[in-house]
């Protein structure tokens, strides 16, 4: 009796590992819904929850929480999400600074954290973590695009300027890693930094014949309006993150004509994105930025590992999200052995179309892009 | 460093501490008339960016945008005034901070369920847009330079207003006897509310000067309230010529700062060592100023003696 009873029940786990995926997924995302940061960190969140309302699983659950850009309380909500609310796999987070605070800590605890931004080599090379994988890009790679196209333009003494804190030093390193030429001035600036006279005075005095800059957010809103209004008219280029579709409408005509690398773009031509851009535009009235895109990628590749295994059987899941089996807006996307995105980095440049700025690919910078921490990086 | 660009890096230092001071002035004249500590003086500083962004772009005119602010920073001071302040003055400073930090909060979250979550467009009228050229080919903002210059203004009507009219008499004296004006038979709850009132709209003034070339966006208000507070500890609290020399300092030496010690760094580091010390270095100079002032002058600069 006993014997078949122990019999039936391991029939059925069996069975319940042949057709595991109806255990459910807890997601939780801390993000930054507030503040200055806000726009950022919404986009993603609406792209995500686009990519899980288009695909009518029920199996998932998303718990969001505001993070205010502030480390200390992204931690607490890592904490409180893992112990109390006991979530699978943990997603959200836009800034450098709070990744490197809360990623190690959560992954050391089992769980999965699929990042849809930050990116700081930190967690790329020694720090990799084998349940860590980036959905967006390595720091470095939008600047590396940024030089390369730099390079091919033919610049020899770029001005470089960005905040002084994980990203923006990954993103000067990027530039420099492709861009080769000389340096004109090396600036760090305060994060958060709205008022740049000091800088744009350095850029004109320094006889720069390029400014590369990467401050996202209102920091680069800020800067472009300024640089306009100088009269400095050294040629600008920059990662997309100061000419995303957020912001673009804030700087209006001071960006217009500006070369920017981007792994995504609106007018990228695959069917996954234009459906992305369609669905997006009708189900919340704007036109989606790369972090959208970026959620909604993030949320498709957890969808489809959740179709391949069951998130308890953590190595069959890791298997699943390495495999990068989903359709992305970006078209082509595999992962390194770093747990990174191979893809592609355009140049975009910032148009006027009707009433509204945004950006059209100009060329490729750099096709099926890695990053340099691979090596670096023991699993 | 040339000598142009020293001088455009002084021009930029005074273009931010005169702002400085229109932000620090209404904070200074509460605190040191009312007693009261007014954290959401930078919410008022939002409400100018956010009053002046919505009128310029519903009729065009950046004008028309900066009488608004300045009436709606007012008109919010008034009724945060009557609604909220006014229960606070009797109560110790921890009721205070805790009352307009939540003021804050409202204001912010207000905000976002009017206007949204995205940075709002705000730019420069036509004809102050671009740069002036000076004699020997040196440029400049012509803005910037239209911010100089409307930030002295201000400044000297303010020293007017509190030097020779009769309500700045009467705000001298409820600053040094609040019984004794009271006793001779001052309105002193009305003089409240009007103080309060001047200093918001002077806050939404500097919102809607600065959200022209910044972001108008949520929370801009607060790194610049911790500023305000830094120019009015080392001006002394409560004094207006206090307020423009520290200001002016501040002012000066955040930019200067930035753009010195990575040089100064530069002479025995390498390059890259250099400008991220430098500049960790130059965020920290204000506060170190601070406090070097205050360990020589304990009550700040122009502040009564204890």
């Amino acid at each position: 009796m006993l014997k078949s009873l122990g019999k039936i029940a391991a029939l059925t786990t069996l069975l319940l590992a042949g057709t595991a995926h109806a255990d459910p997924v807890k997601v939780g995302m801390i993000t930054t819904l507030s503040g200055g940061g806000a726009g950022l960190g919404i986009d993603v969140r609406d792209g995500f929850m686009l990519a899980v309302k288009q695909s009518g699983n029920k199996d998932i659950s998303v718990v969001v929480e505001d993070d205010q850009r502030k480390p200390d309380i992204a931690v607490q909500l890592a904490d409180k999400m893992i112990q109390s609310e006991k979530v699978d796999v943990l997603t959200g987070i836009i800034w450098s600074n709070l990744a490197i605070a809360v990623v190690p800590a959560a992954v050391a605890q089992g769980k999965f954290y699929l990042s849809p931004n930050a990116g700081p080599s930190a967690l790329a090379g020694k720090g990799c973590n084998k349940n860590y994988f980036n959905v967006a890009w390595q720091n470095d790679n939008l600047s590396e695009g940024a030089g390369a196209y730099a390079k091919a333009t033919g610049y020899k003494n770029s001005f470089i300027l960005a905040p002084n804190y994980p990203a923006g030093k990954d993103m000067l390193t990027g530039y420099k890693r492709t861009y080769g030429g000389d340096l004109a001035g090396e600036v760090f600036t305060k994060l958060g930094q709205k008022d740049y006279a000091a800088e744009i005075a350095q850029i004109r005095a320094s006889g720069a014949d390029s400014v590369f800059f990467f401050l996202p957010g209102g920091m680069g809103i800020s800067f472009m309006k300024q640089y306009a209004a100088s009269g400095v008219d050294t040629p600008l280029v920059g990662p997309a993150f100061s000419f995303d579709q957020g912001i673009l409408q804030a700087v209006g005509a001071a960006a217009v004509g500006v070369r920017n690398a981007s792994q995504w773009s609106k007018d990228i031509d695959n069917p996954t994105n234009k459906a992305f851009v369609e669905t997006f535009q009708k189900e919340y009235g704007r036109l989606p930025s790369l972090y959208a895109s970026q959620g909604f990628d993030t949320a498709a590749l957890l969808l489809s590992a959740m179709g391949k295994a069951d998130v308890k059987d953590a190595d069959a899941f890791r298997a699943a999200l390495k495999s990068a089996d989903f359709n992305s807006t970006r078209g082509s996307f595999s992962f390194t052995e770093n747990h990174h995105p191979v893809q592609d980095i355009y140049v975009r440049e910032v148009i006027k179309e009707g009433d509204i700025y945004t950006n059209k690919i100009v060329s490729t910078a750099l096709s099926g892009h890695g990053n340099v921490y691979v090596d670096q990086c023991k699993m | 460093m040339s000598l142009s660009l020293f001088f455009e890096q002084i021009l930029n230092g005074l273009q931010f501490g005169i702002m400085l001071f229109v932000m620090a002035a209404g904070l200074t004249l509460v605190f040191g008339v009312m007693g009261l500590i007014n954290l959401a003086h930078g919410s008022l500083y939002m409400v100018g960016a956010f009053a002046c962004a919505a009128v310029a772009a519903a009729t065009g005119s950046f004008w028309l945008g900066l009488v608004a602010s300045l009436a709606a920073a007012a008109i919010a001071g008034v009724i945060v005034e009557i609604v909220v302040i006014r229960r606070l003055y009797a109560r110790d400073h921890l009721d205070q901070v805790l009352a307009t930090f939540a003021l804050i909060l409202i204001f912010s979250e207000a905000t976002r369920y009017f206007f949204g979550s995205f940075p709002l467009y705000l730019d420069t009228p036509d004809i102050l847009s671009g740069a002036l050229t000076f004699p020997g080919g040196f440029q400049y903002p012509a803005y910037r330079l239209a911010i100089i210059v409307i930030g002295f203004v201000v400044a000297a009507g303010l020293f007017w207003l509190i030097g020779s009219t009769r309500l700045g008499i009467r705000i001298r004296a409820g600053e040094s006897d609040r019984e004794m004006i009271t006793a001779l038979g001052v309105d002193i709850g009305r003089l409240y509310t009007v103080v309060f009132a001047l200093g918001a709209a002077l806050a939404g003034f500097a919102g809607a000067l600065v959200g022209a070339i910044q972001s108008v966006q949520i929370g801009m208000g607060e790194p610049v309230l911790i500023l305000a507070f830094v120019v009015i500890v080392i001006g002394g609290i409560g004094s207006i010529p206090g307020a423009l020399v520290a200001s002016i300092l501040v002012g000066l030496t955040d930019t200067l700062g930035r753009t010195l010690l990575p040089i100064v760094f530069g002479t025995f580091m390498d390059n890259s060592a250099a400008t991220s010390t430098g500049s960790a270095l130059a965020s920290m100079l204000i506060y170190i100023l601070m406090a070097a002032i205050l360990v020589f002058r304990p009550t700040g600069l122009f502040g009564a003696r204890g």
